[in-house]
């Protein structure tokens, strides 16, 4: 039983979700999801440029004021359209960039399983 | 026997491919998310260069007047180059324009006004470059058209003839 306390304190006290890191985490979680538009290539959280520090001031500022994640990226699109965020939404432009895969992969299953286990019966 | 038809489809195939991606090639590549355009004004409090005061937004660009919104910088060599088209356009009476300073120290702004002159009605300040993301901006410098309110033509990069003629012809 004492040895289960100590498990269960260990969890809950060195778990890094529960530490004060807790809220820079978060901060460093959105601004890798954000694209910097001005930038080749680069998230707001690996940039340096004037845009992606500015940025990163604001998602703390409105970390601080209490948004929620999906409140900032919301707001972040309302501000400069869906291209900042790195994950297309799925909607008429983009499903079939989101369904491709899967029907690629149940073709894929289909061809093996007509070559393979068809053809060994 | 079995794959006759696939010569025919691959063709068809490459063909659809190439005829994407050739007219693709001419499409204008510098992206500009469209729904940036008829966006109202964010209702906040900033900081004017003049004297601190904090003055809301909304207070700044009131009625039916047109307003350009200049982000400039003393240290950004393209706003050197825009100023000539903004000191024009503050001879209009029709136009009222308002400064956004970028990120800046307020000695260099100044001396920058002192030395081509000051074209802005009021001047804002953004120092940690917040403001102007509220805006919706990439960088300096950058201007947006406001009418009733609303933001009816965003300008990103420096003001030249071109678009001083179209400013001139929107506000006519």
């Amino acid at each position: 039983m004492k040895f289960l306390k100590i498990l269960i304190f260990i969890f809950f006290y060195l778990n890094p979700s529960y530490s004060s890191a807790g809220e820079e985490d978060k901060q460093n979680d959105i601004t890798k999801n954000l694209r910097c538009l001005i930038c080749q290539g680069q998230s707001v959280y690996d940039s340096d440029s004037e845009f992606a520090n500015s940025l990163k001031i604001l998602v703390k500022k409105k970390l601080d004021e209490g948004m929620e994640e999906k409140e900032i990226y919301e707001y972040m699109k309302n501000k400069y359209g869906e291209w900042i965020l790195y994950d297309p939404e799925f909607n008429k432009n983009t499903y079939f960039l989101w369904i491709l895969p899967i029907l690629l992969f149940l073709a894929g299953g289909f061809v093996v399983f007509r070559l393979f286990i068809i053809n060994k019966n | 026997m079995k794959f006759r038809f696939l010569p025919i489809i691959l063709m068809i195939f490459f063909l659809a491919v190439f005829t994407i991606f050739y007219q693709g090639l001419k499409n204008y590549n510098i992206y500009i998310p469209k729904d940036n355009i008829t966006k109202k004004i964010p209702p906040i409090k900033i900081k004017t260069l003049k004297n601190d005061n904090e003055v809301r937004l909304d207070k700044i660009f009131k009625g039916n007047n047109f307003y350009l919104m200049n982000i400039w910088s003393s240290w950004c060599v393209p706003c050197k180059d825009e100023h000539k088209f903004l000191v024009e356009l503050s001879q209009n009476p029709k136009l009222e324009i308002i400064g956004l300073n970028y990120k800046d120290n307020d000695v260099n702004a100044k001396n920058f006004l002192n030395q081509f002159s000051n074209p802005y009605k009021t001047i804002i300040q953004d120092k940690n470059g917040t403001i102007a993301i509220e805006w919706g901006a990439y960088g300096v410098p950058e201007s947006f058209l406001v009418h009733k309110n609303k933001i009816i033509k965003k300008i990103i990069g420096p003001l030249n003839e071109n678009l001083l003629i179209e400013i001139e012809n929107i506000i006519r």
